[in-house]
Parts: structure tokens; sequence; C-alpha cells
């Protein structure tokens, strides 16, 4: 008999199996699945590569170190306004 | 234009671009899931060939859009990072439950939905793309009620040393305000891919390919486009209702009314008077063809409801939250009070530095008096705090006349279908419902025209103008940024319609009945 611990473990490496399978069988028969995922990956690199670092920094977060640094920043700006 | 105008055309542009492929999203999956249902439940291949060409094509729109909704984000932290840290706490909670709703959920089952036939069994498969399905809302949830917590804003305190919005009742982000919103956005997404449906199909027809599976293929788009139409102006009425209360600036603005009467009626077709002003006594159109009690029974429910007008509002006639007419603070006052409540802020700022906790404790006093009017203080004149009309007006004709059309066309697609002889011999009406797909994108993106423009020039109605959420930032960058977006996007647009098409064409060239099914 298989000690219950044992079983679980089984089960589970069973299912993980199973879910790694699903995926890398899906992505080795795509046919029209390719082009998009090539379009997914470099849209993805356009937008949090090259967009978010090079243009588009969070400047409360990189400008400040503290929470009330950032509301002392933004309370000026609201009254200077 | 100001850094403010860039700021506020880059926002809008990637807005538009987003919501391209938002709705198809929203519906095309609805579509698919309901076809998959009849596959189970019929075991008719016909069915099951019919679910996957669909699902190719919501495959295409998912890949290309994922994602393009993050570029708003970015945005938010860097030309508008003063509205974001003010906004914050509130925004903070809706968009984390999206981000992991979103990709756990949608990430999960679209993977099962795509790769799972065959490996799981039908009902989980099927489960798969209703969650799939019903991830997509979701996400579109918390997006939508944190976009009407912005026209509505409500369950919160304002903390002076935080200098933020805090929420103190995240239940109150679900106002009338939002769930309206949010059936209206999504309800109009089923209609959306029920027209994008019918338009492929007949494209079938014209060319005289795989006819069953097109005529099938209407009746499911048809009546999901049907049903979706309906409920779209069900919800549309509810929002109407809702802007009445919590922004009857913007309602007077999409009427392009400026005195408001009892029994007032709704214009159905117009040109508004670009000289008329709301102190001035021009026309308010050049030309227009008006349906009697038309804007009291939309607002109010009420024929005889007086709904007022800008001059009304600025002058301090209102609706308040049950819907009475109510004399309230005229606008010339309010942008006093905001400037009393900056005022407010600037003493307890000095105070703070001075460690004064009795001067502090009164300023907080005097500004949490004047707070509802904080925004206000930013104005200088009346007319400042008026959205533009000619852009309100007209977009919500377009939304409004495109929605009637797009309501008769169901129902005649629908009527032509179920009499399958009339619409496969009648070219015209394949041609029409090919040529009216993109009107049908028209239409949606005219009610987000209405829906954001008509809130100007709030970004948080009353509390924070456009001109004050704007960040420290130069106009060369955000120019910079805008053509590099317009040019990201238009690749994607024109990549997702010309892999579509190509999809389309190829597939259509075999018999899809036979080829799908395995």
């Amino acid at each position: 008999m298989i000690p219950p611990a044992r079983g679980i473990a089984a089960s589970f490496s069973s299912s993980a199996r199973k879910v790694w399978m699903l995926y890398y069988d899906g992505f080795r028969s795509m046919t029209i699945g390719k082009t998009l995922w090539i379009i997914i990956l470099v849209k993805l690199f356009i937008f949090f590569v090259v967009i978010k670092f090079i243009f588009f920094p969070n400047l409360l977060k990189e400008n400040f170190d503290t929470d009330a640094e950032r509301a002392d920043h933004v309370r000026q700006e609201l009254l200077r306004k | 234009m100001t850094v403010v105008d860039w700021s506020r055309w880059q926002f809008a542009l990637t807005a538009i671009y987003h919501w391209l492929f938002v709705p198809l999203t929203l519906g095309l999956s609805v579509i698919v899931a309901v076809m998959e249902s009849l596959y189970l439940k019929t075991k008719s291949e016909k069915w099951l060939a019919a679910t996957k060409f669909w699902m190719t094509l919501f495959g295409i729109n998912f890949a290309i859009g994922v994602a393009t909704g993050i570029i708003l984000e970015f945005e938010f932290g860097t030309n508008w990072s003063n509205y974001s840290w003010f906004v914050g706490d509130i925004f903070g909670a809706p968009l984390a439950i999206e981000g992991l709703v979103a990709f756990f959920m949608e990430a999960t089952f679209v993977a099962v939905m795509f790769f799972g036939w065959g490996k799981v069994s039908p009902r989980f498969h099927l489960a798969s793309t209703w969650l799939t399905s019903l991830g997509a809302s979701i996400s579109a949830l918390w997006i939508l009620v944190a976009n009407a917590w912005m026209q509505y804003p409500v369950g919160m305190e304002f903390d002076p040393a935080q200098m933020r919005n805090v929420m103190d009742n995240f239940w109150a982000l679900f106002s009338g305000v939002a769930v309206n919103k949010f059936f209206h956005a999504v309800f109009s997404g089923w209609t959306l891919s029920g027209v994008f449906v019918i338009g492929v199909s007949s494209w079938f027809l014209l060319k005289r390919r795989n006819e069953p599976f097109a005529i099938r293929s209407i009746k499911v788009g048809g009546w999901v486009g049907l049903i979706g139409m309906l409920l779209t102006m069900w919800t549309g009425d509810g929002s109407a209702v809702e802007v009445t209360k919590c922004q009857p600036m913007k309602l007077a603005a999409m009427e392009g009314l400026y005195k408001g009467h009892e029994a007032q009626s709704i214009v159905a077709m117009g040109i508004v008077n670009p000289d008329k002003t709301w102190d001035n006594d021009e026309d308010e159109y050049l030309f227009d063809i008006s349906i009697p009690y038309g804007l009291s029974i939309l607002a109010k429910h009420d024929p005889n409801a007086f709904v007022p007008g800008i001059a009304d509002i600025v002058n301090g006639f209102s609706i308040n939250e049950n819907g009475d007419t109510v004399n309230t603070v005229g606008y010339a006052e309010r942008i006093r009070l905001g400037k009393l409540s900056h005022e407010a802020l600037r003493r307890y700022d000095i105070a703070r530095a001075q460690h004064d906790e009795k001067a502090m404790a009164e300023a907080e006093n005097d500004l949490r008096q004047y707070y509802p009017y904080f925004g206000y203080g930013y104005f200088d004149s009346v007319e400042e705090a008026i959205p533009p009309v000619g852009v309100t007006f007209y977009s919500f004709r377009v939304m409004v006349v495109l929605g009637s059309y797009f309501l008769l066309y169901l129902i005649v697609a629908l009527f032509a279908v179920y009499r399958k002889d009339w619409l496969q011999r009648n070219k015209w009406m394949q041609l029409i419902a090919i040529a009216s797909v993109p009107f049908m994108w028209i239409c949606s993106e005219a009610g987000w025209m209405v829906a954001e423009v008509g809130r100007q020039p709030w970004t948080v109605q009353d509390l924070l103008p456009t001109k004050a959420a704007i960040s420290e930032i130069s106009s060369a960058s955000v120019i910079t940024t805008f053509w590099l977006f317009a040019a990201i996007f238009t690749i994607l647009l024109v990549a997702e319609v010309s892999i579509m098409l190509r999809q389309i064409d190829k597939r259509s060239k075999h018999n899809l009945e036979i080829d799908n099914a395995h």
C-alpha cells in the first residue's frame, strides 16, 4: 500500500506533468499562434523595456525616497498650480 | 499646445487604441462560449468547427490587444503623477485586483481554451472558455470601477498629511455610476462582437464559401449582439439618470443645453452654435430637430421634470442625488470656496513645518469644510469649469444614431437569417453587413468620448482638474512619446487587421466543418 504522503506527492507530480505537457504540446503544435507569440513578446519588450524605462519613469518613485517626501512634493505642486 | 494638451491627446490616443481591442475580447469570448456550449449540447461537429474558427479570431485579437492598457498606467506615473498620488489609495485596490484577476484567470484559462482540445474533458474545456470570458469581464469591472470613481468620487476622506484621498468604504466604489458604466461597456462589447461576427459571416456568404457555417454564426452573433444592444440601451438609460444626478454639467454639455426647462425636449439632430456662451443671449443651436419631453424622460424618467442647462448650473440650479431640483452653490462661489480650501491647505503646510498642532487642526478643519470645492480653486473664471460642448454634443449623437442603427441592423439580420434564402440571395444586405463593421467601433469610441470629454475639465470630478493633475514634465518628451505610441499602435492595428483578414480568407477556402472538427 502506498503511504498517503507519497500518494499525494505522486498525484501532484502527475498533475504538474499534465499541465507542463498541455503547454509544451500546445506551443509545439501552434501554427498562427507562433506569429502571435512573436508579436506578443516583441510588444512586451517594447512596452516594458524601451517605453517604461526610457520614456516613462515613475517620477515620484524615482525622485523621492519616502512617502512623506512624495506627499510634500505633491502638496507643493498642487498649491503652486 | 501646452504639456497638458499633449498629455491629454496622448492619453486619448492610447485609450482609443486600447478600446479597439477590448470590446471584441469581451464579446467574442461570449460568442465562442455559446458556440462551444451548443457543441457540447448537440455533439454536432458543425458547432465545434464554428467554435474553433471564432476562437482563432478571438486569439488574434487577444494576442495583439493584451497589455496595450498597461501604457495608460505608465502615463499615470509619468505624465499625471500628481493625480496618481492624489487618488493612489483609491486606485491601488481595484487596479491591483485587476492585475491579479487578469493575469491568473485569463492566462490560465486561455491556455486551456487553446491548448486543451482533446487533453482535458469537454466539460472542463467549456468551463475554461466561459471562465476566460468571465475573467475578461471581471478585469474590465475593476478598470471601470476606478474610472467611475473619478466621475463620482465617493467612499474616501482626504488626508492633507498624506496628500491622498484615503479609502474609508470600499463598497462605496460600486456606486450606481460604476455599476451602469460596467454593464454598459461590457454589453456594448457583446453588440460590437455580434456585428463583427455578422460582418465576417456575410463575407463568407458573399464569396459563397462555407455558407451553412456562416448562417449558423450569424444566428449566434445576431442573438448575442441583439441581447447586448438591448442591455446596452437599458444600462445607457441608467447611466443618463446617474449623470443627471452626479455630473449635471456633463448632461447639459451632451445636449448643448444652456437654459433648461420643465418638460425639456431633446435634440435628435442639430448643429450647436459655436458663438453661444453661458452668459450671452445667442441661440443654442444653428439648426435643430427636437423630440418633445425627450431630455426630461431620459434624465429623470419624468416627462415634466426640470433639467438644468449650463447657465442654470453655473448659477446654482442643479439636481441632487435623489434626483430633485435644488438650489445649490453657484460656480463663482465654488471658485471662491475652492480658493479658501487651498488657503487652508497652505496654512496646514506652514503649521506642519512649524510643528504647531493647534494651527494644523484648525487648518485641517477649514480644509474639510471647503474640500468638496477643492478643484474649483484652480479656476479664475467659471468658463474654465465648462466642458467642450461641441465635441460632447456631437459624440453623443454619433453614439445614439449609430446605436439605433445597429439595433435595427441586428433585428433585420436575425429576421433575414431565419429566412435563409433571403439573406443568401441578397448581396446588398451582405455588403451592408460588411461595411457596417467599422461603424460599430466608431459608435463604441464615441461613447467613450462622451464620457471622457464631457467630464472635462476634471480628472477627479470637482476635486482635481487636468491642469493640476499634470506632472512637471516637458512638452518635448510628451510629443516624442505621443508619436511613438501613434506608430506602435498603428503597427499593432495593421498587424491585427492583416492577420485576421489573411486567416479569414485562408480558412474560408477550406471546408471548415471537415477541417476544423479534427
